[in-house]
């Protein structure tokens, strides 16, 4: 989708601002936010794609004006009240108001370790040959999905070279739908011109990773 | 003047109040459900806050410059040999390593949110979240360098690696000068979060103790 989540290359005019000796979390709220939201992955059974979709999903004005832990948080409630987990009226008042629904499996602290160990892998097997090779040259598919997808607009239409195979990896867009869809996953690098044009940095080269049905042969 | 800045501070202080009453009133449904332990949250902020963070991506690092067979792992395939170190799951999965030398300088962002090596690095900082930094990174690395207060020769390439899939990138940066005979603990000690990241360069000998 097009969302102010996609954010390469616009022209926002601060410069980045390092925190000296920044903190891990910078409130509380934040250690908790990020917690529920990592052990909540667990009853939840969401994969990463829906919980992208769920954050990015939302007016520019929304997205660009919650902190980073808001929209985890925005993202969280939205995957839980889309599976009748928690409810409207129970984040209204504060405190439960029905009954749990039943779920699969919670994360206890005995399991911890293990579930950060195993994490996600997205690899799957081979069952096709990849359509393209090192040193190939590719075009982006000038594509709009109204639904999530991992190819930034900035890209999109133009011509790179194919720099690295990294296998068969799930394929977001139709993961975050519930369909893992697995595809080849190349490393595309582009010059800064054909990005910028003349305005481009002819001494960078920006690479995406991109799934083979963003790409065609150019 | 003082009186508005008094009302705009009191303001941000009660929109924070109110995400931390939230966020608590959140945590109490979700365990009286049943849904989460507290004790399994609490165990997960100890893990991001004391154990996991980039003195793991230091000690790698320190080893690559150390060990030239397991540099030479590392670059070939760097999942396995950063979990040699014992480190390896989640939001590291899928690891690449990529060189910095003269005539190179690499640079990691993830434009459409914030994919960043998690065992190596931790959690990322907030510019690396930050709209300046994703949207500039991929346009105008210079910029960016520039903005943390270093640059590079006009002659040095900038690859910027934008991680929009699950492949998380690595930066390797180059052995400061004058180290020569250096144990690993004390190399690791010149490795800054920002030069695995591409937005940094390693401290100097001088600069540490």
């Amino acid at each position: 989708m097009e969302g102010a989540h996609d954010m390469g290359g616009v022209a926002w005019s601060g410069p980045v601002l390092p925190e000296p000796d920044e903190p891990v979390f910078h409130a509380e709220w934040e250690r908790r936010a990020f917690a529920i939201t990592l052990a909540m992955g667990m009853p939840g059974g969401w994969n990463i794609d829906m919980s992208r979709f769920a954050r990015e999903n939302r007016p520019p004005e929304e997205y660009l004006s919650k902190s980073y832990y808001e929209i985890w948080l925005a993202g969280l409630e939205r995957l839980m009240l889309e599976r009748g987990l928690v409810t409207a009226d129970e984040i209204e008042a504060g405190k439960p108001l029905h009954p749990a629904k039943p779920v699969a499996r919670t994360l206890s602290s005995d399991g911890v370790a293990a579930m950060l160990h195993r994490g996600g892998p997205t690899q799957r097997e081979v069952r096709s040959p990849a359509l393209f090779a090192v040193g190939n040259r590719v075009r982006t598919k000038m594509i709009h999905p109204p639904t999530h997808t991992r190819l930034p607009r900035y890209v999109r239409g133009h011509v790179g070279v194919v720099e690295l195979l990294h296998g068969v990896h799930v394929f977001p867009d139709s993961n975050a739908l519930g369909q893992e869809n697995p595809q080849w996953l190349y490393t595309v690098t582009f010059d800064g011109r054909e990005l910028w044009g003349p305005d481009g940095d002819a001494s960078v080269k920006t690479s995406v990773d991109a799934w083979e049905s963003y790409l065609e042969p150019a | 003047m003082t009186g508005h800045d008094h009302d705009h501070h009191h303001h941000d202080h009660s929109e924070l109040s109110e995400t931390e009453l939230r966020v608590r009133a959140l945590e109490t449904i979700l365990t009286e459900k049943g849904y989460v332990d507290p004790a399994a949250l609490d165990l997960l902020i100890e893990t991001y806050e004391t154990r996991v963070g980039p003195r793991n991506g230091a000690r790698v690092v320190a080893r690559a410059w150390s060990d030239p067979a397991f540099r030479a792992r590392l670059l070939g395939d760097a999942t396995p040999a950063i979990g040699e170190l014992g480190y390896a799951g989640r939001q590291g999965e899928h690891i690449v390593a990529v060189e910095n030398t003269h005539q190179l300088h690499n640079m990691v962002v993830c434009t459409l949110c914030s994919c960043y090596p998690w065992p190596v690095l931790g959690l990322p900082p907030v510019w690396y979240k930050s709209a300046p930094y994703r949207s500039k990174a991929v346009k105008d690395p210079r910029g960016v360098l520039a903005d943390f207060g270093f640059e590079l020769p006009d002659s040095t390439e900038i690859r910027v690696w934008d991680s929009t899939a699950e492949i998380r990138y690595f930066v390797l940066p180059m052995r400061p000068a004058g180290t020569e005979g250096w144990s690993e603990q004390r190399l690791a000690d010149l490795v800054t979060r920002d030069s695995m990241i591409g937005t940094g360069l390693p401290k100097q000998p001088h600069e540490v103790a």
